[in-house]
């Protein structure tokens, strides 16, 4: 798997993002163990040191924690992968409105098609 | 592997003018610029291949010379193997020719690339030659490795497999790549920096995470913007 990455912003920023929305999903579980930083590289084709700079700044968030001699696992505690998760929405939010004011829509007029949407499935 | 006021000359032409940069330990270094603009003569100097007109390359505190071979693997981007050697003779006789050459580790790096080793390179795809003589580069056992187009002329599946085996085989924590490349956004993702040549002047070198996070843009833009989006 090599990623095609957006070219305005970091390669470890968007890895970072990926396990977060991973987690978010429930694609990886709470408890799960992360490939090692090496073996993370190879699969997704990037540099070892981003890497472990996408390592680092998950233990940052305290999306994982390391454990000497046994590797990196999600963390176990609901509260931080609710807040994470609650983050990201907050993000793709903001998205949405900064790329609808760029065409001049007003929410109101994007909650209609968002209801006819969700009506639709 | 540090450069000061590297400059080169080639009957009386002017290749490459007073460059001066380092190479820290532990980072992938691409190399990147127009065709001529300097690329591949900086590695032959910088391998010890060719000797700098002026200015110097010191390598651990020791000036580069020819001797350095030993220290420095480099992969030219010419095919200059036997055609009609196999796999398995070109590791013999790479090791009868370095001593930190290790043939288990080419070995390993055939089987991860799955090219076969008894067959002659002339009767190989051009893309399988290729992983053959990345393997005799990934199985020496030095502090710093030139790579000289690894991936020109090859396919996407080719270009792939070579950039993992990279990722795979080299010890980036103990030493330093530096690649030179025009599938700059491919590559992208496996650097730490690039490093951008323009008429024998170093132009830029800088970061590739922060070109994207300060300037919000890859690695190809940079170049396109620095190089002042001439279009011809």
């Amino acid at each position: 798997m090599t990623i095609d990455f957006a070219k305005d912003r970091p390669i470890y920023l968007q890895l970072v993002e990926i396990i977060c929305g991973d987690v978010i999903k429930g694609k990886l579980k709470p408890g799960d163990k992360l490939a090692s930083v090496r073996e993370f590289a190879l699969e997704s084709g990037v540099n070892v040191n981003t890497v472990q700079r996408v390592y680092k700044e998950l233990e940052m968030m305290e999306l994982t924690e390391t454990k000497r001699g046994q590797g990196t696992f999600i963390t176990t505690n609901d509260a931080v992968i609710y807040t994470i998760r609650e983050q990201m929405k907050e993000q793709v939010a903001l998205q949405f409105i900064s790329s609808i004011e760029s065409f001049g829509f007003t929410l109101d007029e994007m909650f209609e098609v968002l209801k006819n949407k969700k009506g639709g499935n | 592997m540090e450069v000061k006021q590297l400059s080169f000359q080639y009957k009386r032409k002017t290749i490459l003018e007073r460059l001066s940069f380092s190479i820290p330990q532990g980072q992938i270094i691409g190399l990147i610029g127009e065709n001529g603009s300097g690329k591949s003569t900086l590695l032959k100097l910088m391998a010890g291949i060719l000797t700098p007109t002026s200015g110097t390359i010191e390598f651990n505190g020791k000036k580069i010379t020819r001797r350095h071979t030993n220290k420095v693997a480099y992969l030219p981007d010419i095919d200059l193997f036997y055609e009609k050697l196999t796999g398995d003779e070109v590791f013999a006789f790479y090791q009868s020719q370095f001593d930190d050459f290790s043939r288990d580790k080419a070995y390993e790096v055939t089987s991860f690339l799955q090219v076969p080793t008894n067959v002659k390179l002339g009767n190989l795809s051009k893309g399988n030659r290729a992983r053959v003589k990345l393997a005799t580069l990934l199985a020496r056992n030095v502090e710093i490795y030139l790579l000289d187009e690894p991936f020109a002329g090859l396919d996407p599946l080719a270009r792939e497999s070579l950039l993992k085996a990279i990722i795979k085989f080299i010890d980036t924590e103990n030493c330093s790549v530096v690649l030179s490349t025009h599938e700059v956004n491919e590559v992208e993702p496996i650097l730490d920096q690039v490093m951008l040549l323009k008429d024998g002047h170093l132009c830029a070198m800088d970061h590739v995470e922060d070109i994207r996070l300060e300037r919000g843009e890859d690695a190809v833009d940079w170049m396109k913007n620095l190089y002042g989006k001439r279009v011809r």
